[in-house]
């Protein structure tokens, strides 16, 4: 197996400068930048506690509106942290099975069987999109499974930045596998930023190349349904993910297996069975479990004040409610 | 070093950014927009990259003959004449100060003439896919399935003047049963429950993702290298 090293990279490999890794870097961070929204995606419903608006306003620093975002945030970090340290302590974890992810293998030898090439489509968003960064992440997963089968994969994309972190990634992926020689550049190759454009290449793709296997993971419009059907019409076998919901159904439609939103992001963690990744996926099951408990108090407060028209219980659900508000 | 110093910045910036969120005042509240602009310049320079890699794989299919080598050959000559009469507003009518997409101007009626039909085609065609992903998805061979058909039955005659109809005949007392209410219904309980719970999840995720990013435990995005 070949390793970085200070002295280079082993004989026919293209040197990687640190550009091309602070390319991905700061894509990484402008993606990041788009996550903050997202502690508040879940809390959506912020409306401040006026005693501590008031407070916060006097400092002028700390933006009251966003305390609950602020709240929910850390208890939902902390959770996720937790788990982190538990596992990395080497604490068991129980990982539920995604199907879709346990696939991915026999979908790879499939395609190796038969002489086919897979193909894989990381999405229509740049790299400032969280999706597209779990997507890259599953992209070097793969690319090693299949360099480890020696066969083609075929990655059209549609953002320049994607194609330059993607061809990092799986560069790296066959590096580590141990078969740098089968890394052919040509195989991630920029198509066009138009939706539909791209949408009508990738079919020309499927139509004329026929993968046996197609992977569709990353952030998805209306093309979804265009690519997965004509992915299904030549018989190949199909994995799709995404984040966006109203393309959820299409893919379920016309697709073998289908990751359903937070499993495109947990998919990273689920194959590389590292402990600390996988002790934050169980972090995220615990943050599910919080707000499985949060619906379920503040839907029983609320119907016991109903019934009771007590005064305690109201104030307390107005605590659970100001949370969620 | 190469893969701690952007390891290091990831997790600097990330955490700048994240507590420019709550703060009020700059240079902490303005730093969002900051790294918008960064990034959009960052992409603006590396279409350099995209439109370098579409030539070079496109000419080498056509110098190599490669199978189905005629359709490089179309997308070269379209990418070069647009590239042409974009960058030097050919035919333009304000000439090199004019609007790029000025009336009258050669890319207008090229964007109005050709790639916009062209994109009308391509998202048409999704009217015959849907029809055939349905037929698949509707096929009442499972118990989960005959649920999703008579609740798709539902919602398409209920949002149609004919489900209207069909159960205009109701008593004011099973109103609910009507076919345009029992669609809202659906579309306001069971459907909304389901897509919450989705969003609750993706947002989980994100932050699962964005907290492994920062804390460097998720690496692949800057190559499996060491």
């Amino acid at each position: 197996m070949y390793l970085f090293s200070t002295t280079g990279r082993p004989p026919g490999v293209p040197h990687s400068n640190g550009l091309s890794r602070a390319v991905p870097a700061f894509a990484a961070i402008f993606a990041l930048s788009r996550a903050v929204p997202a502690f508040a995606a879940i809390f959506s419903l912020l409306q401040a506690d006026p005693v501590f608006a008031q407070a916060a306003s006097e400092s002028g620093w700390f933006n009251a509106d966003r305390t609950q975002a602020l709240v929910l945030g850390i208890i939902l970090t902390g959770a996720i942290l937790l788990y982190v340290v538990l596992a990395s302590a080497g604490r068991p974890l129980f990982i539920r099975k995604i199907a879709g992810l346990d696939t991915v293998e026999e979908a790879v030898g499939r395609a190796t069987e038969m002489g086919k090439p897979i193909l894989y489509v990381p999405g229509l968003n740049d790299m400032d999109e969280v999706q597209t960064i779990a997507s890259m992440n599953l992209l070097g997963h793969l690319a090693t499974i299949i360099a480890g089968y020696d066969s083609r994969l075929h990655v059209p994309v549609r953002k320049s930045l994607v194609m330059s972190v993607a061809r990092e990634t799986v560069q790296q992926s066959y590096l580590s596998a141990g078969r740098p020689d089968a890394y052919q550049e040509d195989d991630i190759h920029y198509v066009s930023d138009a939706q539909f454009a791209y949408a009508a290449a990738v079919d020309g793709i499927i139509v004329r190349e026929k993968p046996a296997a197609c992977f569709y993971l990353g952030g998805f419009y209306a093309e979804s349904l265009i690519l997965a059907e004509t992915g299904n019409s030549i018989g190949a076998i199909q994995i799709a993910g995404t984040a966006r919901p109203p393309q959820l159904p299409f893919f379920v439609a016309a697709c073998d297996y289908t990751l359903i939103g937070e499993e495109l992001f947990a998919a990273s963690a689920y194959l590389s069975k590292e402990p600390r990744m996988l002790g934050s996926l169980k972090g995220q099951d615990a943050g599910k479990g919080i707000a499985i408990v949060f619906i379920l108090a503040g839907s029983a407060l609320a119907t016991l004040y109903s019934v009771t028209g007590s005064e305690t219980v109201r104030e307390v659900s107005e605590i659970v409610l100001w949370l969620f508000r | 070093m190469r893969r701690r110093i952007p390891l290091i910045i990831t997790f600097i910036i990330g955490v700048v950014l994240i507590t420019g969120y709550f703060v009020t005042r700059g240079p902490f509240n303005t730093l969002y927009e900051s790294f918008s602009d960064y990034f959009a310049i960052i992409t603006v320079f590396a279409f350099i990259l995209g439109g370098g890699s579409l030539l070079k794989i496109h000419l080498k299919r056509v110098s190599s003959r490669a199978a189905d080598w005629p359709y490089s050959v179309v997308t070269l000559v379209a990418f070069l004449v647009t590239l042409v009469i974009g960058l030097f507003k050919v035919g333009n009518p304000g000439g090199m100060s004019g609007e790029i997409l000025a009336s009258g101007s050669w890319l207008r009626f090229m964007f109005d003439g050709v790639y916009n039909p062209l994109s009308a085609t391509m998202f048409s065609l999704l009217a015959f896919f849907v029809a055939s992903a349905s037929y698949r998805a509707f096929r009442a061979r499972t118990k989960e399935a005959t649920i999703l058909l008579s609740a798709a039955l539902v919602i398409l005659l209920g949002r149609t003047p004919v489900g209207a109809w069909m159960t205009a005949w109701m008593p004011e007392s099973l109103a609910f049963l009507e076919l345009p209410n029992l669609a809202n219904w659906i579309m306001a309980w069971p459907n909304t429950a389901g897509q919450r719970a989705i969003m609750i999840g993706i947002a989980l995720g994100v932050i699962a993702t964005s907290l492994r990013i920062i804390l460097g435990i998720e690496r692949n995005y800057l190559g499996r290298g060491e």
